[in-house]
């Protein structure tokens, strides 16, 4: 046999190399540093996914959805509602097959309580070209503070898997200027 | 208490011939059920790998190749066949290898291998049969409340039971190597990552009974609901785990071929061995970075989790990162390529396919894989990208740049080593592994590209033609789809020549006789160095050094470019 006699060490024993040492000392410092970066976020970030979630019915989240949509409806595109809900209240998207509902509008700069769950399978909430995705489950209702920094148009598209009308499933948001929102209060006032 | 008797078999007479290029003793029922794993895993590689082309000249805009059901039908049958079945039918030859072979050991119980084996047939082809069907479109994580058929679950069940066979045996032929006093010392380190991989195995095998079983029972009418968040917590148990196995198995690989092609020892064994047990001890909390995006998930949770315990699972792949080349470049050094910073690496058997598919998958590995796999699985940043293609991209990366090319590297050695046949077109096997990794590499990094920017993994049109609500996707990200199309062609090209090489080589290579020369020849006591246990002394690794800075200045580098993304978002808490 090709062999050279066995070393019988006990590996426990042995020195470690020095470069070895130094690039896990490198990868340690370096993991701490990630870790300690997570946890910095959430008081430094202003991006943190929220863990405000609720176990509920698929069909009473449909009726709050209803509810939702019909006290904010300010008009309706392709026969779906358009929302436009006030500044820092509470936000209803419904994902079912195949389709995020309703529209909504939202001024830039302010904050609002979106709720998120699906009454069907599992959907991924995903707004474009933004890039912001988040799960959407049946059974769960996620809440996130949401607040636009951009004004424009948006697309929300389904990015989990959910049957064969999967890549049709798409909703909006318009994020309105908070210029042209006032003034557009200012108008409704003076009528 | 002998091993036979633990798991109920009759010890049985062994066969064994000797090898006469690394001079290993080799059971012939070892061989026999390496050579039958292994040619099972190509054939899976060759159905899958087909249906990965069809998929990605779907998503290739200009081409949009399927019709939308056929698109998720191929969809499906690409994860399991590729990720499933090719690679675990791999893994089944790897621990028969790592176990028998290297320890010079009968195998114990090789009926019982058999027994596995065919387990593992029956479960793949039930497991096809409902994929084919159309019924079962639900994608190889089948997450509920969407249903396939029984029979899509229990194949993969069926499958896991046989698994689990090869892992018993493999322990078992541990038992029995050392009961029998057929190595010396400690088991080399090539078995003992092997080991890391056997051990994850059992306990991923473990979490897909308890999800997939009453996920069985549900899809029969037996139970009445399954909680999708539940589900996906264990899945990922099993989900992410079974990574894990992947990424131990391949690191043997590398360091399997690194000793058998130029002698390479590791740096210290120590060393390389905690490494390979800290993919142990913190990576089953890994789950956790598949549900960032989950709803009601706490921060602290998926904190310590990500950071599996401050990241010191991927501090054990980072450890290879390093003592691989290390070893590789002291070897070389040894082997009398000394001159100047690099002459190791440009003299290294570059023309070998065994060590190119090697080196290739640990550079792809670690710089698209690994990289992009810490990033996405960052508790923030993973908002960025959560179920965007860049996912897939990520994987690509890992289990195909990654563990795919090592595991076609290894081919090379097993075929003239185990099946005992010279390689047929040995022109064609020498680019193989440039095609099939810049293939490979090409459509991780498009896909990360697109997903990037935001295009959805597992979506028929980025064009949405067909909503009710329109959406435009970018240019750019048009480009990058595009682009993914084309590298997925070059991936394609080498994955058949890998399957052609593989088959013609199996059926109709030249015997190899005593005293016949490889034409890809092997490091002449290579054998010993793989398959004994010893550090190698003192070495100077100026090229390493550098090759590891620049993976981590990429790696810092690109870890705070999507800090820099994700604080140009709305902003939500
Ligand atoms: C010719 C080689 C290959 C090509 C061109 C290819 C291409 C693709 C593409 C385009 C996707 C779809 C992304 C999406 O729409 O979500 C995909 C998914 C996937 N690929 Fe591959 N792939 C190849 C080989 C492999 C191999 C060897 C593996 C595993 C070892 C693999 C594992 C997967 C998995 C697990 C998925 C995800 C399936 C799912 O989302 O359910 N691929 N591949
Ligand atoms: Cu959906
Ligand atoms: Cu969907």
């Amino acid at each position: 046999m090709a062999v050279t006699p066995p070393e019988r060490r006990i590996w426990w024993n042995e020195p470690i190399e020095r470069v070895e040492l130094v690039w896990i000392v490198i990868a340690f410092l370096w993991g701490l540093f990630m870790f300690v970066f997570m946890i910095a976020w959430h008081f430094i970030g202003q991006q943190n996914l929220s863990k405000e979630a609720y176990r509920i019915a698929p069909s009473a989240y449909e009726a709050k959805v209803d509810d939702f949509a019909k006290k904010n409806k300010v008009r309706e595109e392709a026969g779906i509602p358009v929302a436009k809900p006030k500044p820092g209240s509470d936000v209803y998207i419904l994902g079912r097959l195949w389709q995020w509902w309703p529209i909504l509008e939202l001024e830039k700069g302010q904050s609002y309580r979106i709720h998120l769950s699906s009454i069907d399978w599992q959907h991924g909430f995903s707004l474009q070209p933004t890039n912001i995705n988040i799960q959407v489950h049946p059974g769960y209702e996620h809440v996130i503070s949401l607040t636009p920094t951009q004004s424009g148009e948006f697309g929300i598209v389904c990015n989990e898997f959910c049957g064969i009308g999967h890549h049709t499933m798409t909703g909006k948001i318009y994020v309105t200027e908070p210029k042209k929102a006032e003034a557009e209060q200012r108008l409704a006032d003076g009528r | 208490m002998t091993a036979e008797t633990v798991i109920g078999a009759v010890p049985a007479k062994a066969e064994f011939r000797t090898c006469q290029y690394t001079g290993l003793k080799v059971d012939v029922a070892a061989q026999r059920l390496i050579i039958a794993n292994a040619v099972a895993a190509v054939v899976f590689l060759a159905i899958g790998g087909l249906m990965g082309l069809l998929v990605a000249l779907t998503r290739w805009p200009a081409v949009h190749l399927l019709p939308a059901d056929w698109f998720y039908l191929i969809l499906t049958g690409h994860g399991a066949n590729v990720l499933l079945f090719w690679i675990i039918f791999f893994e089944m030859a790897i621990l028969y290898f790592a176990s028998a072979v290297l320890l010079n050991s009968r195998l114990a119980a090789p009926k019982l291998g058999w027994l596995g084996f065919i387990l593992m047939i029956v479960g793949a082809l039930a497991t096809n049969v409902a994929v084919l069907q159309g019924d079962s479109s639900v994608m190889f994580t089948s997450y509920p409340p969407m249903m396939a058929k029984p029979h899509f679950y229990l194949g993969i069940i069926l499958f896991a039971v046989g698994a689990l066979i090869g892992c018993g045996l493999f322990f078992a032929t541990l038992v029995i190597a050392k009961e029998e006093g057929t190595y010396e010392g400690s088991i080399p380190l090539v078995t003992f990552g092997a080991l890391t991989a056997a051990i994850i195995a059992v306990f991923t095998i473990a979490s897909g009974a308890i999800i997939l079983i009453p996920t069985w029972l549900w899809s029969l009418g037996l139970i009445s609901d399954i909680d999708p968040l539940m589900y996906k917590v264990v899945w990922w148990a099993m989900g992410h785990s079974s990574q894990q196995i992947n990424v131990s198995a391949h690191v043997s690989l590398w360091y399997l071929t690194a000793a058998l092609l130029v002698g390479a020892k590791p740096l210290s064994e120590k060393v390389s061995r905690t490494a390979f047990f800290m993919y142990i001890l913190f990576l089953q909390l890994a789950s956790a970075h598949h549900l960032l995006a989950e709803p009601g998930m706490d921060a602290s949770w998926k904190i310590v989790n990500t950071s599996y315990m401050m990241y010191l699972a991927v501090m054990g792949s980072m450890v290879h990162g390093l003592t691989v080349p290390g070893a590789i470049e002291a070897a070389q050094r040894r082997n009398g390529f000394d001159r100047g910073m690099f002459e190791w690496l440009r003299k290294a058997p570059w023309g070998n396919p065994a060590f190119s598919g090697m080196f290739l998958s640990l550079v792809f590995f670690g710089f698209i894989g690994g990289i992009s796999g810490v990033v996405l699985g960052t508790e923030q940043l993973n908002v960025l990208m959560h179920n965007t293609i860049y996912v897939p991209g990520h994987f690509h990366g890992t289990v195909v740049a990654g563990t795919t090319l090592a595991f076609m590297g290894a081919t090379y050695i097993v075929l003239p080593l185990i099946f005992q046949r010279e390689i047929v077109w040995p022109k064609l096997a020498k680019i193989q592994p440039y095609l099939f990794g810049i293939g490979a590499a090409g459509i991780s990094l498009f896909m990360m590209g697109a997903g990037t920017l935001g295009v959805a993994r597992r979506h028929w049109d980025m064009t949405f033609s067909d909503a009710s609500i329109g959406f435009a996707h970018s240019a750019g990200a048009f480009l990058m789809m595009g682009l993914n199309g084309i590298f997925a062609i070059i991936a394609a090209i080498g994955g058949i020549i890998f399957v052609l090489v593989v088959v013609a080589t199996a059926f109709f290579g030249k015997k190899i006789t005593s005293g016949h020369k490889l034409t890809f020849p092997l490091f002449s006591g290579g054998g010993a160095v793989a398959s004994h246990y010893g550090s190698e002394k003192a070495p100077k690794l100026p090229g390493t050094i550098i090759l590891v800075t620049i993976f981590f200045v990429c790696f810092v580098l690109y870890y705070f470019i999507n800090w820099k993304y994700l604080s140009e978002l709305w902003l939500f808490r």
